[in-house]
């Protein structure tokens, strides 16, 4: 069940952040997106077909797999991975572009576009065009098309057009700026599939809201598995859509923490990153007003991480709100980090993660020694990181000390 | 001599039977030496009310002409700062009212009430805030209000006849509407969409403001056809486009120069 009248922001705001910071073209079709959203929510013939495509099609539930050796070399809490990386399409952003699909569908709409960063997005939103039978062009930054070619091929098989975008640092804010200026110019036939937390109302709430399957799935889960809540949920946060899946679990048992891990790049204080909960400041871009990564002038900055799926100036404006509440909290994790956690990951465990969820991974390692040993760490494992190979090659290529013996 | 209010000037061009003169300049593109040489001379060449666009690193509702004109000004130094500055220079002699273009988190990173009260000081008229629809504005109305300025609303295409009171009623809306000619970003486009008309004159008997249209409209023939149905024009990126082409400011300043004293001309006898 879509857990919708829960947490419903009405006015389109959580706390200060969210809104509708859109140019007045798009406002109808929000409206008109919202009003399509809240029907089919309360349709039970939607969530019959969206549970249905997410057993039979995405593979749910995903396991909670308990990763003894990683647990045993932390010296510390149990750590259990809740595998979206098994899902179809290899990451948990099918469980999204599933129901908005279903949701496109169902308003008439024959046409997707999304934006892409690692292109997982892309992936999962070009394979269900395929599967509705509706046309798909994903935008994706040049610098990522080069970064994550395997992924670019995947989307161009599925039968989508991958549009290149080179303007600013060609990563993933640069490819949102041109999904929108794309969506203004065709919203009245096309529906803009985001793959993440942000953007206008009503897009955070919904995206959360078709995630919050994992986290139903892993309170479920553990507490058959293990017999009671674990200490902390912990997932990384580009945008934010798998941790704020996760977390949507989760978020009424306080005494879980919620642990968000961005990605740190060579250091906060090296300003090369991509925090912007860590090291940003309250601004409005792509819609919805959240922490961003600018400068003194409201200038947007470039961001770095080796991972393209976090490599973003701002982030969901529920996660602004869970920092400044303090229901959730925010560490940053290096490019270093991360690529060791990667490693470790594939060593101990045989699981190849993404870069994405490495930075998850890695937080939990830093976090489990520091717990008692009966402790409990479940770690969103967001992604398959079979399209990061060269990323990750090109990164020990570069840094050969950090190259696990 | 001051610049005259929004008011005044549409009362003018009413008197004179004839449209207003809209142009939009990307504020510091490629230098604000240039942007501060060049109004006076569009406001003698017939432009009746000048729009300063903000730059902004991801101008999300521009097409290629003023994203790459922003990304000049950005590289050129220009900050709402030095915008501020050159406005209070040119007040006393610009005969042009000036309205700010803007997207929304530069504003809110200078401060919105302190730059309310800057943009009243320096002599400008309203803001026109691209990414704040009628559902975001509170967040500026009061300020503006306080400082004795307007906040344009903007109208677009898809905007529903059922929409328009709240989008036309807010807080502080005034100085005039932007009708948004076509469903997409800036640019300069072949042809007038045919329910331009329609949808004017639908806007127009909505609201007693005056009603300009812009997006899209490159030249005298085109600027002709959509001022038919409005009380003015705005040309943005065919104006933003020549002056990018000439090799130097004072070629740009020439060029542009000519060619809104060409769509004055246009208008005179629209």
């Amino acid at each position: 069940m879509l857990c919708l009248m829960k947490n419903y922001p009405h006015d389109g705001h959580f706390g200060p952040y969210g809104g509708r910071y859109v140019a007045e073209t798009l406002m109808p079709a929000l409206l008109e997106l919202e009003q399509a959203y809240l029907a089919a929510s309360a349709d039970p013939a939607f969530q019959d077909e969206l549970d249905a495509l997410l057993r039979d099609y995405v593979g749910r539930p995903s396991p909670l797999y308990l990763a003894s050796r990683l647990s045993e070399q932390c010296g510390g809490a149990r750590i259990y991975l809740k595998r979206e990386d098994l899902n179809h399409t290899g990451a948990h952003k099918v469980n999204n572009t599933v129901g908005q699909a279903l949701l496109a569908r169902r308003m008439g709409k024959r046409r997707l576009i999304a934006e892409t960063g690692a292109g997982m997005h892309g992936v999962a939103t070009a394979t269900v065009a395929a599967l509705f039978g509706m046309s798909c062009d994903v935008f994706m930054g040049a610098e990522d098309i080069r970064r994550q070619a395997p992924n670019v091929a995947r989307m161009k098989t599925l039968g989508a057009q991958v549009v290149p975008v080179t303007s600013g640092a060609a990563t993933l804010k640069d490819a949102m700026n041109e999904a929108l200026r794309n969506w203004v110019s065709t919203v009245r036939d096309t529906f803009y599939v985001i793959g993440t937390v942000a953007g206008p109302h009503p897009y955070p709430v919904m995206v959360r809201d078709f995630q919050s399957v994992m986290g139903r799935e892993a309170r479920e889960q553990i507490l058959r598995q293990a017999g009671r809540l674990p200490d902390a949920a912990i997932a990384c946060v580009g945008g934010g859509s798998n941790a704020m899946g996760l977390f949507a679990g989760f978020v009424d048992d306080a005494a879980v923490a919620l642990i968000g891990a961005e990605a740190a790049g060579a250091g906060i204080a090296s300003g090369k990153h991509a925090a912007s909960l860590s090291g940003g400041r309250i601004g409005v871009l792509h819609g919805n007003k959240t922490y961003l990564l600018q400068d003194r002038d409201g200038q947007i900055i470039e961001t770095h991480s080796v991972s393209a799926g976090l490599d973003y100036p701002g982030v969901g404006p529920e996660h602004a709100l869970f920092k400044d509440t303090g229901r959730a909290e925010y560490c940053a994790v290096t490019d270093a980090e991360a690529i060791a956690a990667f490693q470790t990951l594939c060593r101990l465990e045989g699981i190849i993660p993404a870069l994405e969820s490495a930075h998850a991974i890695a937080a939990a390692m830093a976090r489990a020694p520091r717990q008692a040993k009966d402790g409990i760490l479940v770690v969103c494992l967001s992604g398959r990181g079979d399209k990061d190979m060269n990323s990750v090659e090109e990164y020990l290529a570069a840094h050969p000390s950090e190259r696990l013996a | 001599m001051m610049a005259p209010s929004l008011e005044t000037v549409f009362a003018t061009c009413r008197r004179q039977q004839r449209k207003a003169l809209v142009v939009y300049v990307c504020a510091g593109d490629p230098s604000l030496a240039c942007t501060e040489r060049l109004l006076p001379r569009l406001a003698a060449a017939g432009a009746d009310i000048i729009e300063l666009g903000v730059p902004f690193s991801d101008p999300m509702a521009d097409g290629p002409v003023i994203q790459a004109a922003s990304q000049r000004a950005l590289a050129g130094g220009a900050s709402l700062e030095g915008m501020l500055a050159m406005a209070r220079r040119l007040k006393a002699t610009l005969t042009a009212p000036v309205v700010l273009f803007s997207y929304y988190n530069v504003l809110m990173q200078y401060g919105v009430e302190r730059l309310a009260r800057d943009s009243a000081a320096a002599g400008i008229a309203g803001w026109l805030v691209v990414d704040l629809p009628a559902e975001e504005a509170a967040e500026i109305a009061p300020a503006l209000d306080q400082a004795g300025l307007c906040r344009i609303p903007l109208v677009a295409p898809t905007t529903p006849a059922g929409r328009l009171g709240k989008v036309l009623g807010g807080a502080a809306a005034g100085g005039f509407v932007y009708y948004i000619t076509v469903t997409g970003v800036t640019g300069a486009r072949q042809e007038v969409p045919p329910d331009l008309a329609h949808n004017l004159d639908q806007l127009r008997a909505h609201t007693a403001l005056p009603v300009v249209a812009g997006f899209g409209v490159a030249s005298s023939e085109t600027a002709r056809l959509v001022a038919a149905h409005a009380d003015g024009v705005v040309v943005g990126s065919a104006l933003v486009k020549l002056m990018a082409e000439a090799p130097d400011d004072d070629a740009r300043i020439e060029a542009a120069t000519q060619f809104v004293a060409s769509l004055a001309a246009a208008l005179r006898a629209a």
